[in-house]
Parts: C-alpha cells; sequence; structure tokens
C-alpha cells in the first residue's frame, strides 16, 4: 500500500466497506442480524406485554426502532464515521433533517389544529 | 489580473486551501453509489410524508375499526422474520460477488428471491384478509393512509425483487464486470433501505398501532 494511500483514502461509495476480507466481512453481517433480531425480538414482547409500565410502551417502541435503524445503517450499509464517509453521512444528515421535520411538523400542527378547533359537526352548523 | 492568471505555474486552488494532491474525478462507483444514495434517501423522504399522514388520521376511523381490531401481529412477525433474514443473504450474496463466486452469489440472491416472496405472499394475504372483512381502503381515512404507506413499501419491494432477478440474469449472462458490480452496489443498498422502512412500519403500523 503506497504511502498517499495510508494518509488519503479515497473515499467509499455508501454500501462499500473498508474491510476487504471475507471473514470479517461474514462476522459483521452476522453481529448486525444477530443485534437486530434481538431489537425486534424485544419490540415485538414490549408491545404486548404487561410486565412495564403501559405510558412507557411508545416510547419503548419508538426507541428501539431507531436503534435497529442505526445497527442497519452500520452493519449492513455500512456507514462509518470515518473521513473516507462524510459524504455519506452529510448526506443522511440532510434526508433526515428533512424526514423529522415533515414527520414532527406534521403531528405538532395537526396536534395544534385537533386542541384548538372545534369538532367538524360544529363548525358545519357555524357554516350553515 | 484575473484569479485564474494567478494560478498559472503554481499550485492548484484546492492544494492552497489543503486539498489532497493529484486527486481526480472520484471513481465512477463512488459517483454511481452516492447518486443512488441520495435517491434512496429521497425516497425515504417520500416516505416520511406517507407515516405523517398515517399519524395524522390514526383516529379518524369513521366508525370503522382500529388498527387494534385488525392486526395480526403474529403475520407481520413472520414478514418481519422474512425480510430480516433477505437483507442478511443479500448481504451474504454481495461478499459473494466481490470473491466473484458466482455459486454463491447466485444462491445468496435466490434465496434472497424466495424471502422476499414470502413477504410478498404474507402481505397480500394480509391485504386480502382485511377487504375481505370490509375494512378495505375505501372504509376510513385511516385506512386509506394504512394501505398507501404498507402498500407503498410493498410496491418497493416487488420492484426490488425484479431487479434482483435481473442481476442475478445479468451475472449469469454477463459475469462481474464492474458496470455490473455498480448495479449490484445499488441493488444491496436498495434492498437493505427496504428493510430499514419496513422497521419503521412496523413499529409505528403495527406495534404502536395495535397498542393504541
Amino acid at each position: 500500500m503506497s504511502d498517499q494511500h495510508l494518509h488519503h483514502p479515497a473515499d467509499l461509495a455508501p454500501g462499500d466497506e473498508e474491510e476487504v476480507r471475507v471473514g470479517p466481512r461474514l462476522l459483521g453481517y452476522c453481529i448486525g442480524f444477530g443485534l437486530a433480531i434481538i431489537l425486534t425480538a424485544t419490540s415485538f414482547f414490549i408491545a404486548g406485554t404487561d410486565l412495564v409500565w403501559q405510558p412507557s410502551i411508545p416510547v419503548a417502541l419508538v426507541v428501539l426502532a431507531i436503534a435497529q435503524m442505526g445497527v442497519h445503517l452500520v452493519f449492513f450499509i455500512h456507514i462509518t464515521t470515518d473521513p473516507d464517509n462524510t459524504n455519506n453521512i452529510l448526506a443522511l444528515a440532510f434526508g433526515l433533517l428533512i424526514v423529522f421535520l415533515v414527520v414532527g411538523g406534521s403531528l405538532w400542527i395537526m396536534d395544534n389544529l385537533n386542541q384548538n378547533m372545534p369538532p367538524m359537526d360544529q363548525i358545519m352548523q357555524m357554516q350553515r | 489580473m484575473t484569479d485564474a492568471a494567478v494560478y498559472i505555474g503554481h499550485e492548484k486552488p484546492s492544494q492552497l486551501l489543503g486539498g489532497r494532491p493529484h486527486e481526480g474525478p472520484a471513481s465512477k462507483r463512488i459517483v454511481t453509489g452516492y447518486g443512488f444514495w441520495i435517491f434512496l434517501l429521497s425516497d425515504i423522504v417520500m416516505f416520511s410524508c406517507f407515516f405523517a399522514a398515517h399519524a395524522v388520521l390514526i383516529n379518524q376511523t369513521a366508525g370503522g375499526p382500529r388498527g387494534s381490531e385488525l392486526f395480526d401481529l403474529r403475520s407481520v412477525a413472520a414478514e418481519t422474520a422474512f425480510l430480516l433474514l433477505s437483507s442478511f443473504t443479500c448481504g451474504l450474496a454481495m461478499i459473494a460477488a466481490d470473491v466473484r463466486s458466482a455459486k454463491w452469489y447466485q444462491i445468496g440472491m435466490a434465496v434472497t428471491c424466495l424471502l422476499g416472496l414470502g413477504f410478498l405472499a404474507l402481505e397480500f394475504r394480509e391485504f386480502a384478509d382485511l377487504v375481505g372483512r370490509g375494512a378495505g381502503p375505501t372504509r376510513s381515512a385511516f385506512l386509506s393512509s394504512f394501505f398507501t404507506l404498507v402498500g407503498c413499501h410493498g410496491a418497493h419491494v416487488t420492484a426490488g425483487i425484479l431487479w434482483l432477478l435481473t442481476m442475478m440474469a445479468q451475472v449469469f449472462a454477463k459475469g462481474f464486470r464492474a458496470d455490473i458490480m455498480r448495479r449490484l452496489l445499488c441493488f444491496a443498498l436498495f434492498w437493505h433501505a427496504l428493510d430499514i422502512i419496513w422497521v419503521a412500519i412496523f413499529s409505528v403500523v403495527y406495534l404502536l398501532g395495535s397498542a393504541a
């Protein structure tokens, strides 16, 4: 490996790994698969159980889902924090920003409307 | 004197700013993969709009059934297992392609295809069951948003399976050429992204919907 290559690693395409040996790559997929199974099983268990405080269940489900998406991104799509992944991370970060704006903004606005507007049948009566 | 003239015989602007020397344009694999990554993120943004619509409409059942009365979580768990396993075998097929093992690549892709078809069969059965019980997409705003969101994901999986079969045929006919490997990179990204969207669907739509 040339000296320049050591100091200036080229960028990586999204989905590509720095690791090229088969053994460690297989291990990576197996770890990701195992973690995903654990998180999925926990989600399904939490959703139907009486063992935990009920209002905590939605929060737990959201946290588990975000954790599992992270596992998929790291172990299956091979997004890392390495400098060769900067562009991929920045594009992902922008995408996530839009996702949170759309979902969070919609919920916020619609919840506000639901609380502050009279029910639909009353609006219809007022328009008469 | 223009700026361009200043640089004649000197370093390029990128080097003056501490950039990497002798760096040409990015390789075709990076350009292709990055472009497809941008497409996938825009696809995820589109899904986020469907998620937002579903979250807003989840109580607008128009006197019809709620999610907790409709969803069969055992079927959803089986769908999840199929898709998760198919993501895993897709990764294994990509490793096989990288070491140029046509046999293991085709086996991995065939297993991925069967798991994807199993997922689609379960989803189709669920949709047919819902429509048969009078809970079709026209029943309420809640069900409209449900069928749009989950059906859109199912349409993506269908397209993914067609793409998968195409890639099996292309590798069979043309071998692991550089352009074929770029398409495989994009296909693997697509398939893994579908699994990520499914994680959001089973958590938010099915599990949260059943709890609510």
